[in-house]
């Protein structure tokens, strides 16, 4: 069968997908986007972390026919100039870039506030995890009034499985882009009401 | 001599956090390969026997199948001497889960469908999976993992135990445990045949390009061609990103072997085979269950007068892997009279491996369980007990420490965890809650692994390029050896990129035995000397030395270890005997820290993997029929980001001078060894009750 799917906000068809696959497979197999990971097929550890509609789902559990005509962002779709990357990931052996303060790969201000806290808090490991977190956060941060409980957080997190950090940077990283996040959107809200950017 | 101080032992931030964060990372399994062919492996359901007869007619038909390869077709292996590596070379089944066969085809799905349809016929033998102490058969390894002798005896303990005023004598025991590295290993094989050999062998003129995860490429690669009967530059083995290991990646699997068949059977086609989760519980390595008996003898000050550690633990029948489970009691503490044993038993179960601190984790959740015990059977502070057992050498060897700082370590943390609030055990409830305090000493060995070598090369522009055939499992190695060589080149860390994980870059040792940052690092050091000297500091475009890690001679005349505290709050449900974690300190001697920041989230996360340890990994092996029932997430459990709750990690201001250029010792593995222990001991003192049994679930606190 064929789908249609809007992917990072951009339409792309895959042909000849059989009734059986999953959304992640589409993605990464079929659409070059490698980005979510395959690491249990059974939603239990959240690696494949996507958006779907706007809602947070385990891509190996989504039958890529589901996502007929739905708009998807995978976490390649968080950053500037992402979506075009085509083909799989290339990046070997980084240098730190000039630029980024040591830091090598795009820059840092050219991510998503949480992929930039993620790296800034050391939240980041051998990173297997770290696409399906940085997407779980992104969405706890996006749909939350205000910044926040750590209990929330923990508790928002906890489908997605990490061997490596102990969680504790992670938590850090989170926090940091909320604080961050919502301190902008504060400022925005002040900056629209008359006379509000002067107090 | 080199200046430390631009960049080593600054929190640099992750050189590939940026790719990883935005998923341009480029995993084993994520990197493009031309017209790919995908591999489902066929696992044998008995645990002991021999393939009778395999149909494979209805898998063949499947549409997109091209090749079904098993013992009876599979290319001939050159040496087939290591029996999980001799893959589909006969018709033997050691365990459950053992490969019998494999799928090729257009895509995982027709792979994994046609795989199913693959009917094998078994001739079943009576198998034996189930440890027990007193089971016929236990043998004495010549030698257990590491290189260590297996027995050790030293005075007359039990004499010692006899005369000794105050003794602890019980049996631990630690379950199988899996080492669950997010990433599931994958090998992606790609052969350039050259002129086959009479009879589908494997020529002399045949290349093989392997994209793998592993801790290791260049072990991968000699490896390999040893099995293939290739010379090793004829192997090429790629993975610069590799979604942790724990030990699991530390050497090449059977899966490697399997992946490398398969493409052998479709020419022209590289092959994808990635493990599942389930198939990596019987195939990637795991902790041997171990049955530990600790016997403590001291007089009634708490003066130890003999120290006794026997180990009972399993390996496979198809080859053996002797986890060294007692060898940290060697070295631990004072006393006259020590012995340490392993027995194992040849059990037909999947082979076990390098987990996390092999022979420490569980070996220290024993040992310091039981000091616990003697601290309260002598009425003394548990810091206390351990103060006054401090060993001023080495007690195996007689060697000077190079640096012992572990009652420093106790008493920085008793300090900083409030441990003075520490009641007497079973008295303090909040709530509904009863609230405990514990703690157990940690370490681990300081390995420098010979064998690595580096090379610098100046690109002009003020930028250079130094190469090593390294790894970085999530470690942060990638980002020390940058800060390493930015030193030891005295330029800014920006100006240097390090080249990993390809074993066409100069050799290097495994990732292993927290060994990585020191041996690499010293040949990188060496390297940047070598590169200087031969230089100076205006080299033309294109210079390039390199330097082998040099010798340690101080390695031989100290007994170098990394120490540590372990400290865990716990609360335990009154009512439901649930465990929660709500605070964990580690305070670590480790020598110099390379970059504070990459550093914590090892110790943190080695913590965490304890707690993990202490209460929730228990691989369940049902006997009748050799599998491990519990082969996944969802109930193998690892430890969530809501079981977590503050673990906090700190270390001594030091360096080892001994310890190589870099005064630092390995840092990796020491944050998980004696952490449940902690917990345990917490658990003990929450709520009275002795938990002797991994991992610590409410039905036993609750009997």
């Amino acid at each position: 069968m064929r789908v249609n799917v809007h992917v990072n906000g951009e339409p792309m068809v895959a042909d000849d997908v059989w009734e059986g696959e999953s959304l992640l497979y589409v993605l990464r197999e079929r659409l070059g986007l490698p980005g979510a990971k395959n690491a249990c097929e059974q939603g239990e550890c959240g690696s494949c972390t996507v958006y779907l509609d706007g809602i947070t789902v385990c891509a190996c559990l989504v039958a890529a026919g589901q996502a007929e005509g739905r708009e998807v962002v995978t976490v390649e779709g968080l950053s500037e100039g992402r979506a075009r990357r085509r083909g799989g990931a290339h990046d070997r052996n980084p240098r730190p870039d000039p630029d980024a303060d040591g830091v090598a790969g795009p820059r840092l201000d050219r991510l998503d506030e949480v992929q930039r806290c993620f790296v800034e808090a050391g939240a980041v490991q051998c990173g297997f995890c770290t696409p399906g977190l940085v997407v779980q956060a992104h969405s706890l941060i996006a749909s939350a009034s205000r910044v926040p409980e750590d209990a929330e957080i923990r508790e928002a997190l906890a489908g997605n499985l990490c061997r490596c950090t102990g969680y504790e940077k992670i938590l850090d990283a989170v926090r940091l882009a909320a604080a961050r996040v919502h301190a902008r959107a504060a400022a925005e809200d002040a900056r629209t009401v008359p006379g509000g950017a002067d107090d | 001599m080199t200046v430390w101080r631009e960049a080593v032992g600054t929190p640099a931030a992750r050189v590939e956090g940026p790719a990883k964060v935005t998923g341009r990372a480029g995993y084993t399994y994520d990197r493009p390969v031309t017209d790919p062919a995908y591999a489902f492996p066929v696992q044998a359901t008995i645990a002991r026997g021999r393939v009778a007869s395999i149909d494979s007619a209805a898998a063949a038909g499947v549409e997109g199948v091209l090749a079904v390869v098993t013992h009876r077709d599979a290319a001939r292996l050159a040496d087939t001497g290591d029996a999980e590596l001799a893959v589909l070379q006969s018709d033997e089944v050691g365990f459950r889960g053992q490969f019998v066969g494999v799928v090729v085809a257009e895509t995982p799905q027709a792979a994994r469908y046609a795989a199913g349809l693959v009917r094998v016929e078994y001739e079943q033998r009576p198998h034996d999976t189930e440890l027990r102490a007193d089971r016929p058969g236990l043998y004495a390894p010549e030698q257990v993992n590491g290189g260590f002798v297996s027995d050790t005896d030293e005075g007359d303990v039990d004499a010692a135990m006899e005369a000794a005023a105050v003794t602890v004598d019980r049996a631990y025991t630690t379950p199988m445990e899996f080492n669950s590295p997010m990433e599931p290993h994958v090998s992606v094989a790609v052969w350039d045949p050259g002129e086959r050999a009479p009879g589908g062998g494997f020529a002399e003129g045949a290349r093989l390009t392997l994209f793998d995860s592993t801790q290791g490429p260049h072990v991968v690669r000699s490896t390999l061609a040893q099995v293939f009967g290739l010379p090793p530059e004829r192997v090429r083995v790629i993975s610069p990103y590799v979604g942790g290991g724990f030990g699991s990646k530390g050497m090449p699997h059977a899966h490697n072997v399997l992946a490398a068949l398969a493409a052998w059977a479709v020419p022209g086609r590289p092959v994808k085979l990635a493990l599942t989760r389930q198939q990596m519980f019987a195939l990637a390595g795991h902790r041997t269950p171990t049955i530990q008996r600790v016997r403590l003898g001291a007089g009634a000050d708490g003066r130890l007068t003999a120290v006794a550690h026997e180990v009972v633990e399993h390996t496979s029948a198809i080859k053996e892997f002797a986890e060294q489970t007692a060898v940290g009691a060697r070295m631990m503490y004072a006393a006259p009279n020590r012995r340490t044993s392993h027995r194992l038993a040849a059990l037909d179960v999947p082979v076990p491996s390098w987990m996390r601190a092999p022979g420490e984790a569980p070996g220290f959740f024993a040992l310091e369980v039981a000091m616990d015990e003697l601290a309260q059977a002598c009425g003394l502070d548990p810091i206390e007990l351990r103060a006054r057992n401090d060993p001023e050498v080495d007690p195996e060897s007689g060697r000077p420490w190079s640096g012992r700082h572990l009652v420093r370590c106790l008493r920085e943390g008793a300090a900083r965890f409030g441990w003075a609030e520490r009641t007497a055990p079973g008295t303090r409830l909040v709530g509904r809650e009863l609230v405990g305090l514990g703690v157990a000493a940690s370490t681990y060995p300081y390995y420098r692994l010979p064998g690595s070598r580096a090379v610098v090369e100046y690109e002009g522009g003020g930028r250079y390029t130094v190469r090593i055939g390294a790894a970085d499992i999530g470690t942060g190695a990638w980002t020390a050896l940058t800060q390493i060589a930015a030193d030891a080149l005295g330029c800014r860390l920006r100006a240097v990129r390090v080249e990993i994980g390809d074993s066409d870059l100069p050799a290097a040792t495994v990732a292993g035995g927290s060994s990585g940052t020191t041996s690499w690092g010293s040949a990188v050091v060496a390297a940047c000397r070598a590169f200087r000297h031969v230089y100076g500091e205006q080299p033309p475009a294109g210079a390039e030395a390199g330097a082998d890690m040099p010798d340690d001679p101080d390695a031989e005349r100290f007994a170098m270890h990394s120490f540590g505290a372990q400290f865990a709050e716990v609360r335990v449900d009154a009512d439901t005997g649930e465990v929660r974690v709500p605070r964990m300190l580690g305070v670590f001697s480790v020598g110099r820290v390379v970059n504070p920041r990459t550093a914590r989230s090892q110790f943190i996360g080695g913590m965490t993997m304890g707690l993990s340890m202490a209460l929730h990994e228990r691989g369940v092996l049902d006997h009748r029929t050799g599998h491990v029932i519990n082969h996944d997430l969802a109930e193998y459990h690892i430890a969530t980001h809501a079981d977590v709750v503050d673990v906090d990690a700190v270390w001594l201001d030091e360096e080892d001078v001994h310890a190589g250029p870099l005064g630092a010792r390995g840092i990796g593995e020491i944050g998980i060894v004696g952490a449940a222990a902690a917990i345990a001991n917490a658990v003990h003192n929450a709520t009275g009750v002795r938990v002797r049994d991994l991992p610590i679930t409410p039905d036993v606190l609750l009997r």
